[in-house]
């Protein structure tokens, strides 16, 4: 049995884990159907989505926020940091641009977060 | 020319506020924002999290603010950027919104209802008096997220963050990623006030101690930051001696609280309240002055932003119909009274006649208590509504919804309290 707070949504509900011998994984305390895969994903590949900033030329700002499209093992959390420190894009962007596709092979896209 | 409704602040409250007066049929509304762009702090929250309540999936905080942006542009809704408001007064049938900006100087504004909506400013060393030299490299979070996320400078190597909640949370994994090391979140309390996931997403994923009832006591450098002494705290949170450690550090990032933006308020001579340090407020988010209204952390600090969209959007429906003369005056007001451990609670005043089915009562505890009930009692004493609670925290606030029939049997006075189950 193990405790995890899950981190679906900001409630982040107490879920008590259990792993049985053939492998089942048994979820409760979640509030939300969403928090039996996020357990049964923490156990075996825990994910994150990674949010940051990329350098953008001509915006209002010096930082363009940016986002993985979904969530990436969260092993890779410092390698996709270096592969945005790679990048620099140009005004005027678009939210929802993709400005990375497949970022490490991971399927998700870096996009912008918002409008600049 | 005259405006029907200024919305001072175009953070997330003001734009909700704005957009359903608009909806409601109000057609010269003015925001008025400080800053260059809409959005408010959203913007320099480039984490994700927002929404799911609202738009029931998680956004970052630029896509949040963007998302308000774009519906406020398919209406009428006029707006002045890099524009401070220096006063506001009230006159019998108008009132006055003094500005300044750089485009057009001086403005002065006339309308018929304001409404309130300038957030919150962080607490700085200067309000908590830690002791110390004074160096460079003592920032408040949320100015370094600013640098970090919007200017794009960085703002320090090694870290130490006073205060857990989720400012200090959030930028301790943000100040990880970009390459600097967070050696440990301070919390003077025996808990923290920032969400969980906050805690099992922003710390433990990057192995980032948390040390509760522990404070910092000196700082130390000349020119630049270069270390602080934390020490452990018993429980009156005074230091206890003999437990200092000294962390190196070149930067302090303190998260230790936000307090209500109220200067204009004051100014206008809206009456406050202590406890929240923001306006006293109906159930209609109207202060005490007639047809000025308030919403979102200038009332009181809200966990989620969701919360900040909805009470924007309570006091743009009250705005729109005090401008249509549907708000009524009401003789029957009932005080809300904060009773054993509870710490305040927003409406403070509730006036029956605009109450249709229910109101909702937001208030925080004053600490972390387990099993207990959340009870209303009338002028009387008598128990109007219990509800059971399996935990409640400081940090996260409560809702209570009363329904009419509640009200009635107030008598002029509510009290909501924690009470031990029996």
């Amino acid at each position: 049995m193990r405790e995890m707070i899950c981190i679906v949504c900001p409630k982040g509900c107490r879920l008590q884990v259990d792993e049985k011998p053939d492998g089942e994984i048994i979820v409760m305390g979640n509030g939300c159907n969403r928090g039996i895969p996020y357990a049964k994903k923490e156990l075996t590949n825990p994910t994150r989505v990674i949010t940051s900033t990329v350098k953008i030329r001509g915006g209002i700002h010096k930082r363009l926020p940016v986002k993985t499209s979904t969530d990436i093992p969260k092993g890779l959390n410092f390698d996709v940091m270096r592969e945005l420190e790679k990048i620099e894009v140009e005004a005027p962007i678009k939210v929802g641009t993709v400005l990375i596709k497949n970022v490490l092979g991971t399927g998700a896209d870096i996009v912008a977060t918002r409008n600049m | 020319m005259m405006y029907d409704l200024i919305v001072i602040g175009g953070g997330p409250a003001g734009l909700s506020a704005a957009y359903e007066a608009y909806n409601r049929g109000i057609e010269k509304i003015l925001i008025l924002e400080r800053d260059k762009e809409l959005g408010g702090i959203l913007n320099q929250c480039i984490h994700n999290g927002f929404g799911v309540h609202s738009f029931k999936e998680e956004l970052t905080g630029p896509e949040y603010a963007g998302r308000y942006i774009e519906m406020l542009n398919s209406t009428h809704v006029d707006h002045k950027l890099d524009t401070m408001v220096l006063s506001i007064s009230n006159g019998r049938d108008v009132k006055h919104v003094e500005a300044i900006n750089t485009e057009e100087g001086y403005l002065s504004l006339e309308t018929r209802a304001i409404i309130l909506a300038m957030g919150c400013r962080e607490r700085t060393r200067g309000a908590i008096q830690i002791p110390g030299e004074r160096p460079s490299g003592v920032f408040t979070a949320g100015t370094a997220q600013r640098y970090v996320n919007m200017e794009g400078y960085m703002v320090g190597k090694k870290v130490v963050i006073l205060g857990s909640g989720d400012i200090g949370l959030i930028m301790a994994r943000r100040m990880t990623l970009e390459g600097a090391e967070v050696k440990a979140c301070v919390e003077l309390m025996p808990y923290s006030n920032g969400l969980n996931r906050n805690i099992v997403q922003c710390l433990d994923d990057y192995d980032i101690p948390l040390l509760l009832a522990h404070t910092i006591t000196e700082i130390k450098g000349k020119q630049r930051l270069e270390a602080v002494v934390i020490q452990k705290v018993d429980e009156n949170r005074n230091p206890i001696p003999g437990t200092e450690q000294t962390l190196e550090c070149d930067t302090l990032l303190l998260s230790v609280g936000l307090i209500p933006e109220n200067e204009i308020t004051k100014n206008a001579g809206i009456a406050l309240d202590r406890r929240t340090s923001g306006p006293i407020v109906n159930e209609a988010m109207e202060t005490n002055v007639k047809g000025i209204f308030a919403c979102g952390n200038v009332v009181h600090v809200h966990d989620l932003v969701d919360f900040v969209s909805e009470e924007g959007q309570k006091a743009g429906r009250s705005a729109a119909k005090f401008i249509k003369n549907e708000l009524k005056e009401g003789q029957d007001v009932t005080e809300i009274k904060n009773g054993d451990r509870v710490n305040y609670t927003v409406p403070q005043q509730i006036r029956l006649e605009n109450i249709m089915e229910s109101q909702e009562i937001m208030f925080r505890v004053s600490n972390v208590f387990k099993d207990v009930n959340i009870t209303v009692r009338n002028h009387e004493g008598e128990l109007i509504k219990k509800l059971r609670r399996p935990v409640v925290a400081p940090g996260e606030m409560e809702k209570i919804k009363l329904t009419r029939a509640d009200l009635e049997k107030a008598n002029g006075l509510l009290t909501i309290a924690l009470e031990e189950v029996i």
